[in-house]
């Protein structure tokens, strides 16, 4: 690199951490000048009062320990069930694509994603500025929100779940994708992609935000468009863009290491608990209810897959139960706040089925590349769960549905049928849409400006060594 | 002085030291190896994705001893790693010039 470009390099990173530290300044500078009661509340033992609505320490101890649950499934949950997936050769860089993300979302998350997915805007994305740095997110709860939370409670939970999806995208690009050009494309993705699906499906005035004013109220409990499918039908684009692997599928690509796989397939389980669970943002029956429906669908799933494997392969794989769980625990994602037991066991015996075909089938039809079936699993799953969810939805289950439900001013009561069956479906077709034709615009950018693919030997060598100078194994 | 190689099944290694111990041939040399022959390899199935694995893994005993000894070897090493199905493997025999032994700088056959 010449002298120029570097100094020129320098003096851009100079620029950026000025712009980071003048933002804290501010940020700090404003907190100063109104001074927050919340300090002399917060010492106070049990319910807390902040700003007129009390805090509910149940409810408070509950989402934060989601919080933590949903940033475990990224790491070491997501980490080890792709690490074990590929060659060993590329298992640490597959790894620190979902490790980075932890640093760069949660950076992007601070600054203005939160501000952009939840402040107040217009129906498809809410105003950066307005919490920038997270100025204003304290103890106090935004009753839009959670009631009996304080906000910044709300705001963490929220964080972990925009950490883990642009790491689902991750497997789709596996084992090929310059370092260098996936942070750019995943920023730019969170920005484009994310944030704005987020807004529309659970910001205020969000196009499809059931609760807040959507105009096309749509039910999505824990993430099944902003998530899964947004994550999905992005991979299924990066594999068809990146291209297919150095010899797929002529050479064998067998998992490295299917023992990472399962403890990893196992710590998604456990975190999915929070996912889904903690998606009440309250301690109380729903919270159960949605903890029940993801455990039945994970076990159906699991069932069902292995079943078919069994049935159509000859044998039962151990690595085909694990997928068929992760299968299930996509799928219920968007149903499991609104579905009783019957109908989430149900939906995961139709999740195990439709992913091994899709992962199988599909993906042998049309020849993609989508390494890690990151399609196959969120993508499939996904749209599956939102689709049924429209039928299966109940009124018995989350009595939310009719109490907040409102059409032009007037309650009404929505529940599982046609006509909600077909708003599931706009919100899906929307995140299809938004997903695909971005992920392809931000990829085709990336690749004229960076190049997406390492080159044959870098990708030949593994890109542990070529694009981290480490190997996983030393002796 | 000969060198007999034998690849055989890896689970019928311990028969075959055992045997050839038996029959005072108290050193030898083992290698992990893969390679086909006429039972082909196996398919192993990844998310119903199917791989056909061409090498498969197998054990190579080397161990170099006296002319004497070269038949009873053998016929112990032919008794020990048969199962009479295919991929049993395969016996080399091959002439060996000289041999030291480094510790005492004894040659040829009290070397081995």
């Amino acid at each position: 690199m010449t002298q120029a470009a570097c100094f020129y390099r320098r003096f851009l990173s100079v620029c950026l951490l000025s712009v980071l530290a003048f933002g804290f300044g501010h940020a700090a500078f404003a907190a100063g000048n109104a001074p927050d009661p919340e300090p002399a509340a917060q010492l106070l033992p049990g319910p807390t009062v902040t700003g007129g609505l009390p805090i509910n320490s149940g409810d408070n101890a509950w989402v934060l320990a989601s919080a933590a649950l949903v940033l475990m499934m990224t790491a070491p949950g997501l980490i080890l069930f792709y690490g074990g997936l590929v060659r060993s050769k590329n298992v640490l860089s597959t790894m620190m694509h979902s490790l980075i993300l932890m640093a760069v979302v949660s950076t992007m998350w601070m600054v203005f994603g939160y501000s952009m997915a939840f402040s107040e805007g217009n129906a498809i994305f809410g105003n950066p500025f307005k919490h920038l740095f997270l100025q204003g997110i304290g103890a106090a709860p935004d009753p839009d929100y959670a009631a009996t939370i304080p906000n910044q409670t709300f705001m963490l939970f929220q964080m972990m779940f925009a950490i883990i999806t642009p790491a689902l995208i991750s497997g789709a690009v596996a084992e090929r994708i310059r370092f260098k050009a996936y942070l750019v494309f995943i920023v730019l993705w969170m920005t484009v992609v994310y944030l704005p699906l987020c807004h529309m499906m659970w910001g205020k005035g969000g196009l499809f935000n059931w609760a807040l004013g959507g105009r096309i109220p749509a039910l999505d409990f824990a993430g099944g468009t902003v998530v899964h499918i947004s994550s999905g039908v992005s991979a299924l684009v990066c594999a068809l863009v990146l291209g297919k692997r150095e010899g797929y599928p002529q050479e064998p690509m067998m998992p490295h290491n299917v023992v990472y796989s399962l403890i990893g397939a196992g710590l998604l389980w456990v975190g999915w608990f929070g996912f889904n669970g903690g998606s009440a943002l309250t301690a109380g029956g729903l919270a159960t209810s949605a903890f029940a429906a993801t455990h039945f669908a994970a076990a159906a799933a699991a069932l069902s897959w292995t079943t078919t494997e069994w049935w159509l392969k000859g044998k039962p794989s151990v690595l085909g139960a694990a997928s068929g769980m992760v299968a299930g625990l996509a799928t219920i994602t968007p149903a499991s706040g609104f579905v009783s037991i019957p109908s989430a066991f149900c939906i995961g015996l139709v999740a195990g089925v439709v992913c091994y075909l899709a992962v199988t089938k599909l993906k042998a039809r049309f020849g993609y590349d989508d390494s890690l079936d990151v399609f196959g699993v969120h993508g499939v799953g996904s749209s599956t769960g939102m689709l049924l969810l429209g039928f299966f939805a109940s009124q018995k289950v989350n009595l939310a549905l009719v109490a907040t439900f409102k059409a032009n001013g007037v309650t009404t009561a929505i529940a599982g049928g046609a006509h909600q069956f077909f708003n599931q479906l706009q919100a899906v077709l929307v995140t299809v849409a938004l997903a695909a034709i971005a992920t392809w615009v931000l990829l085709k950018g990336v690749d004229r400006l960076i190049g997406l693919r390492v080159d044959q030997e870098d990708e030949s060598v593994g890109l542990d060594l070529s694009q981290h100078g480490e190997r996983a194994y030393n002796e | 002085m000969k060198k007999i190689e034998a690849i055989i099944k890896p689970f019928k290694l311990n028969d075959v030291k055992e045997a050839l111990n038996g029959i005072g041939i108290l050193g030898m040399t083992v290698v992990e190896v893969k390679g086909f022959g006429r039972q082909k390899g196996h398919t192993e199935i990844y998310r119903g994705s199917e791989y056909t694995v061409d090498f498969l893994p197998k054990i190579k005993i080397e161990t170099v001893l006296p002319e004497s000894l070269v038949e009873s070897a053998v016929e112990a090493i032919l008794k020990a790693a048969k199962t009479g199905k295919i991929g049993d493997g395969k016996i080399f025999v091959s002439t060996i010039d000289d041999a030291w032994r480094i510790r005492t700088d004894e040659r040829g056959d009290g070397a081995v």
